[in-house]
C-alpha cells in the first residue's frame, strides 16, 4: 500500500497552472526527491500534499485514505518550509516544542523531545534564543528541529540544507539519511543539489513547469533519461550534447557529428554499439539527433595503441581544463561543439595541447531534435 | 607607481574646492535644510522655551515678565478645574486607547480573515478619520442630545424610560467624549494592524496549521506577539491625540456640564485666552509638553535601539 | 492569511456567517453618523423635531443646505459658511503647496548629500511633529502681532506652513532613503548640481509621495481648529472655526438641519479626497509607524 498517493491533480493560481495533472505513488518508508529548475511547482506540490493549498482537481490519499479535503492537522505531516516560518515571537525551544503541545503532549514528554532533536541537531546552545538572534543556517536547523520533534506518518522537506555550509550540509546529509534508515519514515524532499539527490533518494522525480518529466531510482534518472531536459537537469557538469546525423552501414549504424564551421573537413564518425541496436534507430537513418554523453564517459587514451581501436577515439584540442582536486574538467572543441569531460586527477593535460581521448559509446544517449524525446 | 597619475586628480579636487561655485554647490544641501531648521529651533524650541519662561511669570491679560518662580505650578496644582481636566485626561485616554485597540484589532483580524468586499469595509471604519473632530463633535452631539437623539429613538420603539443622558450628565459626559473619539479613530488603529498583519509570512500560518494549532491559537500565540511593535506604535499615537483633544472637546461638549469634561487643551486655551491668566495657561501648557515627553522619550529610545539591531 | 484547508464543518460555516454579520453591523454603526448627518441636513425642521433620527425624509428639502451655505448665523454674522469655506481654501493651498515643496527638499538634502549633522538635523525637525501645539499658541500669536500678520490669512498659512514642514519632511525622508544613492552618484559623475539632480532624477519619481504629502497637509490643515480658532480673525476663520460657531449660537431657535448641513459642507472636501485617494491617505496615516 502507498504512503502517500496522488491522482491526477491540477493546481491553478488565477490564470497560471502551476500543477499539471501530476500523478505519484510513494511506498511506505521511500525517500522521493523533486527536483527541477525554480518557478516549476515543487513547493506547490508539497503545500498541496501538506493541505496548505487546497488542490483545484484531483485526490489526495494518505495511507489509501483520500485526505483531499483534511485540514493539515489531520493529515499527521510535518514539513521543513523553504523560508523556515519560525514563529519570530517564540524562542527555539518554544518553536520545536509548539506542535508537541498543540498534540497535548505532557510537558516532560516535550522536554525530552526538545533536548533529542536539539542534540541531534547541535541546537542546544541556541534554545533560549529567537529566530530573530539566529544564522541562516541556525535557523534552517531550528526549522528541521520543529519538523524532527514529531513523529508523523510523511516529512516534507523543502531545500531544508540550501543555506548550510558545505560542511554542515554534508553532516546533515548523512544525518537525514541515517535518521530515515532509523524511523523508516516516507519523506518527500526539495533540492537543488545533485549530490543530495543522488545519495538520499529511493526515487527522483523530475519537474518543469508543473509537470513530472520522469520518476525513476537515481540510477534510471541519471543514466536513462526520457529526454533531453531530464538528461541535461540532473549531472553536474552536465550532459554533452552533440548534433549528429544517423548514417547507416554494411557493419551498423554510425553517428555522423556534424561540423557548421567546417563542412568540408572529413567529418568525424562515432560508431553506435551493435549491442544497443534499437528497434527503432532505422526510422532514424538520415536524420539529425542529438547525441548525449556525460562528461565522464570521455577516458583519456594514455595507451594511444592501435590495436583496440574500434572508431571512437577522439583527437582534440583542450581549449580550458580546470582541476576540481578530485579530478580534472577539460574543455574542448569537437567539430564545432564545445563538450565538457572528467578526466582522471593524475591527467597531464594543458590547456592549448591535444589529447586523445576515448568515448564510453555504450553509455551514450540519443534524443530527437524536434521534441527532444529519447530515442535510444 | 601611482604617482604619475595621482597629482593629476588631487589638484582638480583641490580647484574645485577653491572655486566659487564648487564651495557653493558644497554648501547647497545646508541652505537648503537651514531656513526649516531655524524655522524648527525658532518657532519649536524657541516657543516651548518661550512659553516656559511665561510660565515663570505673573502674565495675566497680556505678557510681561515679572518672575515669581514656579508659583503658578503651585496656583496649576491647586486648581480644583485642572485637577479634574488631569484626572480626565486619564479617564479619557486610558479608555480611548484600550478601547481603539481592541476595536482596531478586532476588526483588523476579521478583515484579515479573506473577506469578500474588503476593501469597501476597510473605506467605511476608517473614514471618520478624514473628518474634522469638529464636525464630529457637531454630529454625536446631534445623535446624543437627549431630546431628540438616540434616546427619543429608543423611547419611540416603545422603550419609554429608557434614558441616555450622557452629554447633559456630568458624570457620564466624559464617556461621550471617549465615544467620539473611539468611533474616529479606531478606523486608524485597524489600519495600522492591518499593515502589521499583512506584512507577516503567509508561511507562518502554514507552519502553525501543520502543528495543529487552531485559527485562535495561531493568533493569540504567534500573530499577536507579532503585532507587538505595532501596539507600541499605535499607543503612542493614540496617546498623543489624547493629550492633543481640543477641538472634539469643544464641539462635542465644550467642556461642561460646567467643567466636567475639561481636558488640559481646553484648560489652557480658557486660562491663555479668555480668563486672562497667560501665566498660569503657560504652566499647564508645559504640563502638557512634559506628557508627551514622558510617552515620546522611551518611545523614540526603544526605537532607535531597534533600528541599532535590525 | 493564508489558504490553509480548513474544517467545513456547520459549526464552522455558522462562524463564518457570523463573522459576515459581525463586520456588517459594525460598518452601520461606523457608517450611522454620517447618515444621521445627511437624513437630518435633508429634513425640514418641522420633521425633526417630531423625532425620528433614522426615518427617512418625509418631505425632501435643500433649504438647510442653502442656509448653511448663504445665510446662517455664525456669532453676530449671518452670511453662512461659504466666505469661510473659501477662506480655508485660500488658508490651505499655499501651505500645502509650501510645506509639501520644502519638506522634498528637506528629505532630499538630507537622505541624498548626507552632510554632518544631517541626522541630527532630522531629528530636531522631527520633534516637531510631536510637540502639543498649546505650549506654541502664546508666542506665536505675539510673533504674528509683530510681524503685522495678526488675524490674516498669511499669518494662518505661515503657522500651518511651519508646523507642517516636519510631518512632509518626515515623508520625503522616508521615501528617498529608500531609493538607491547610486542613481544620485552616477548622475553627479555626468555632472549633474543638486538642484537639476533634484529637478530631473528625484521629482519624477516623487509622484506617490508628493501625494501622499499633499493629502496629508490637505486633511490636516483643512480640519485644523486650534490655529484657526487661537490666530483667525473675523475676515480669515476658517470654516472649521466657522462651523463651531454656527453651532454654538444660541440666538433663536436652533436649526439641527442647518447644522448638520454645515458640517457635511465642512466636511465635503476632506471626505471626497478620502474616498478618491483613499490608499494614499492611509500611507500617510500609517507613515512611519509601521515598518515593512
Ligand atoms: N500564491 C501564489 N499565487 C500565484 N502564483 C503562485 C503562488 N505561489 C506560487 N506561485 C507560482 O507558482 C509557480 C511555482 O511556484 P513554487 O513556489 O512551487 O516553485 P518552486 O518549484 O518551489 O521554486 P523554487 O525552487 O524557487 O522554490 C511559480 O511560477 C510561482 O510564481
Ligand atoms: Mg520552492
Amino acid at each position: 500500500m502507498s504512503a502517500l498517493n496522488i491522482l491526477h491533480v491540477d493546481k491553478t493560481f488565477g490564470n497560471t497552472q502551476v500543477l499539471k495533472d501530476i500523478s505519484l505513488a510513494i511506498e511506505s518508508g521511500e525517500f522521493l526527491i523533486l527536483v527541477g529548475p525554480s518557478g516549476c511547482g515543487k513547493s506547490t506540490l508539497m503545500n498541496a500534499i501538506a493541505g496548505l493549498e487546497p488542490v483545484t482537481s484531483g485526490d489526495i490519499q494518505i495511507g489509501g485514505e483520500d485526505v483531499t479535503w483534511r485540514t493539515p492537522a489531520e493529515r499527521d505531516i510535518a514539513m521543513v518550509f523553504q523560508s523556515y516560518a519560525l514563529y519570530p515571537s517564540m524562542n527555539v525551544r518554544q518553536n520545536i516544542a509548539f506542535g508537541l503541545e498543540m498534540r497535548k503532549m505532557p510537558k516532560a514528554q516535550r522536554e525530552e523531545a526538545v533536548a533529542r532533536v536539539a542534540d541531534l541537531l547541535q541546537i542546544t546552545p541556541l534554545l533560549d534564543r529567537k529566530p530573530s538572534q539566529l544564522s541562516g543556517g541556525q535557523r534552517q536547523r531550528v526549522a528541521m528541529g520543529r519538523a524532527l520533534a514529531r513523529e508523523p506518518q510523511i516529512y516534507l522537506f523543502d531545500e531544508p540544507l540550501s543555506n548550510l555550509d558545505a560542511k554542515l550540509r554534508v553532516e546533515m546529509r548523512t544525518e537525514i539519511k541515517k535518521l530515515h534508515q532509523r524511523l523508516g519514515t516516507t519523506i518527500v524532499y526539495v533540492t537543488h543539489d545533485q549530490i543530495e539527490a543522488m545519495t538520499l533518494a529511493d526515487r527522483i522525480a523530475v519537474m518543469r513547469d508543473g509537470e513530472i518529466l520522469q520518476l525513476g531510482t537515481p540510477d534510471e534518472v541519471y543514466n536513462d533519461p526520457v529526454d533531453m531536459f531530464v538528461a541535461g537537469f540532473m549531472g553536474s557538469p552536465s550532459m554533452n550534447f552533440i548534433p549528429v546525423t544517423l548514417v547507416s552501414r554494411d557493419d551498423g549504424y554510425v553517428l555522423r557529428v556534424l561540423d557548421e564551421q567546417d563542412p568540408t573537413g572529413a567529418p568525424l564518425e562515432l560508431p553506435w554499439p551493435p549491442a544497443r541496436e534499437a528497434q527503432a534507430l532505422h526510422e532514424w537513418v538520415g536524420e539529425r539527433l542529438i547525441l548525449g554523453v556525460r562528461p565522464e564517459h570521455f577516458v583519456e587514451d594514455e595507451t594511444r595503441m592501435e590495436t583496440s581501436f574500434d572508431g571512437t577515439r577522439l583527437d582534440v584540442m583542450a581549449t580550458v581544463v580546470e582541476p576540481t582536486g578530485a579530478d580534472i574538467l577539460l574543455q574542448a572543441t569537437l567539430s564545432g561543439t564545445e563538450v565538457t569531460m572528467r578526466l582522471g586527477p593524475k591527467s597531464q593535460v594543458a590547456a592549448g595541447e591535444r589529447v586523445a581521448l576515448r568515448v564510453d559509446m555504450s553509455r551514450a544517449v540519443l534524443f530527437e531534435t524536434t521534441n527532444q524525446r529519447r530515442v535510444a | 607607481m601611482s604617482q604619475t597619475d595621482s597629482p593629476l586628480p588631487r589638484s582638480r579636487a583641490k580647484a574645485a574646492r577653491h572655486s566659487l561655485s564648487g564651495s557653493l554647490e558644497r554648501m547647497l544641501p545646508r541652505l537648503v535644510i537651514a531656513p526649516s531648521l531655524a524655522v524648527a529651533l525658532f518657532f519649536v524650541y524657541g516657543y516651548m522655551l518661550w512659553t516656559f519662561v511665561l510660565s515663570l511669570t505673573d502674565s495675566g491679560m497680556l505678557p510681561q515678565y515679572d518672575f515669581i518662580g514656579f508659583a503658578q505650578y503651585a496656583r496649576l496644582f491647586a486648581n480644583e478645574r485642572w485637577n479634574v481636566a488631569a484626572t480626565n485626561l486619564v479617564v479619557f485616554g486610558g479608555l480611548f486607547i484600550i478601547l481603539c485597540l481592541f476595536l482596531g484589532l478586532m476588526l483588523a483580524i476579521l478583515l484579515d480573515q479573506r473577506i469578500r468586499q474588503e476593501g469597501a469595509l476597510r473605506t467605511i471604519y476608517l473614514y471618520p478619520m478624514a473628518l474634522s473632530l469638529i464636525v464630529t463633535g457637531v454630529v454625536w452631539r446631534w445623535i446624543l442630545n437627549p431630546g431628540l437623539g438616540v434616546e427619543s429613538l429608543v423611547r419611540s420603539w416603545g422603550f419609554e424610560d429608557f434614558t441616555f443622558d450622557w452629554l447633559v450628565n456630568p458624570d457620564m459626559a466624559i464617556y461621550a467624549l471617549v465615544m467620539a473619539a473611539v468611533w474616529q479613530a479606531s478606523g486608524f488603529v485597524m489600519a495600522l494592524f492591518l499593515a502589521g498583519l499583512r506584512s507577516i509570512d503567509d508561511n507562518l500560518f502554514k507552519a502553525a496549521a501543520l502543528d495543529g494549532a487552531s485559527l485562535p491559537k495561531v493568533y493569540w500565540r504567534i500573530v499577536i506577539p507579532c503585532l507587538r511593535p505595532v501596539v507600541f506604535s499605535a499607543v503612542m499615537i493614540l496617546a498623543h491625540i489624547a493629550i492633543k483633544s481640543f477641538d472634539l472637546v469643544m464641539a462635542l461638549t465644550g467642556g461642561g456640564p460646567g467643567y466636567a469634561t475639561d481636558l488640559p487643551a481646553t484648560f489652557m486655551y480658557t486660562y491663555t485666552f479668555t480668563r486672562g491668566e497667560i501665566g498660569l495657561g503657560s504652566a499647564s501648557a508645559i504640563m502638557m509638553l512634559c506628557g508627551v515627553l514622558a510617552i515620546l522619550v522611551p518611545y523614540l529610545y526603544s526605537e532607535l535601539r531597534g533600528n541599532k539591531h535590525g | 492569511m493564508d489558504n490553509v484547508i480548513r474544517r467545513r464543518t456547520p459549526g464552522a460555516r455558522m462562524l463564518r456567517a457570523g463573522l459576515y454579520a459581525l463586520l456588517m453591523v459594525m460598518a452601520l454603526v461606523y457608517l450611522l453618523p454620517l447618515v444621521v448627518m445627511l437624513l437630518t441636513s435633508l429634513k425640514p425642521l418641522e420633521e425633526i423635531r417630531a423625532g425620528g433620527l433614522l426615518s427617512l425624509p418625509d418631505s425632501l428639502t435643500f433649504a438647510a443646505w442653502l442656509k448653511a451655505w448663504g445665510s446662517a448665523c455664525t456669532g453676530t454674522r449671518c452670511e453662512g459658511l461659504s466666505g469661510y469655506f473659501m477662506n480655508s481654501v485660500s488658508i490651505v493651498v499655499p501651505a500645502v503647496a509650501i510645506s509639501t515643496l520644502m519638506g522634498a527638499l528637506n528629505g532630499y538634502a538630507l537622505t541624498k548629500w548626507r552632510f554632518r549633522g544631517a541626522n541630527l538635523c532630522f531629528a530636531l525637525l522631527l520633534f516637531g511633529c510631536f510637540i502639543p501645539f498649546q505650549v506654541v499658541l502664546m508666542p506665536m500669536a505675539q510673533t504674528l502681532g509683530w510681524l503685522g500678520l495678526a488675524s490674516s490669512t498669511s499669518g494662518l498659512v505661515l503657522v500651518h506652513v511651519v508646523y507642517g514642514i516636519a510631518f512632509t519632511t518626515l515623508f520625503f525622508r522616508n521615501y528617498y532613503v529608500s531609493i538607491p544613492d547610486e542613481m544620485i552618484a552616477a548622475a553627479k559623475l555626468d555632472g549633474a548640481g543638486f538642484f537639476r539632480i533634484f529637478w530631473r532624477i528625484l521629482l519624477p519619481i516623487s509622484g506617490p509621495i508628493i501625494t501622499v504629502s499633499v493629502i496629508w497637509q490637505f486633511t490636516q490643515i483643512w480640519n485644523d481648529f486650534l490655529f484657526g480658532v487661537a490666530f483667525a480673525g473675523f475676515g480669515s476663520q476658517p470654516v472649521t472655526v466657522a462651523l463651531n460657531n454656527l453651532v454654538n449660537t444660541s440666538t433663536g431657535v436652533k436649526e439641527y438641519n442647518v447644522d448638520m448641513a454645515g458640517a457635511l459642507i465642512a466636511a465635503l472636501p476632506t471626505l471626497v479626497v478620502y474616498v478618491v485617494a483613499g490608499k494614499y491617505f492611509v500611507r500617510g496615516l500609517t507613515a512611519g509607524s509601521v515598518k515593512g
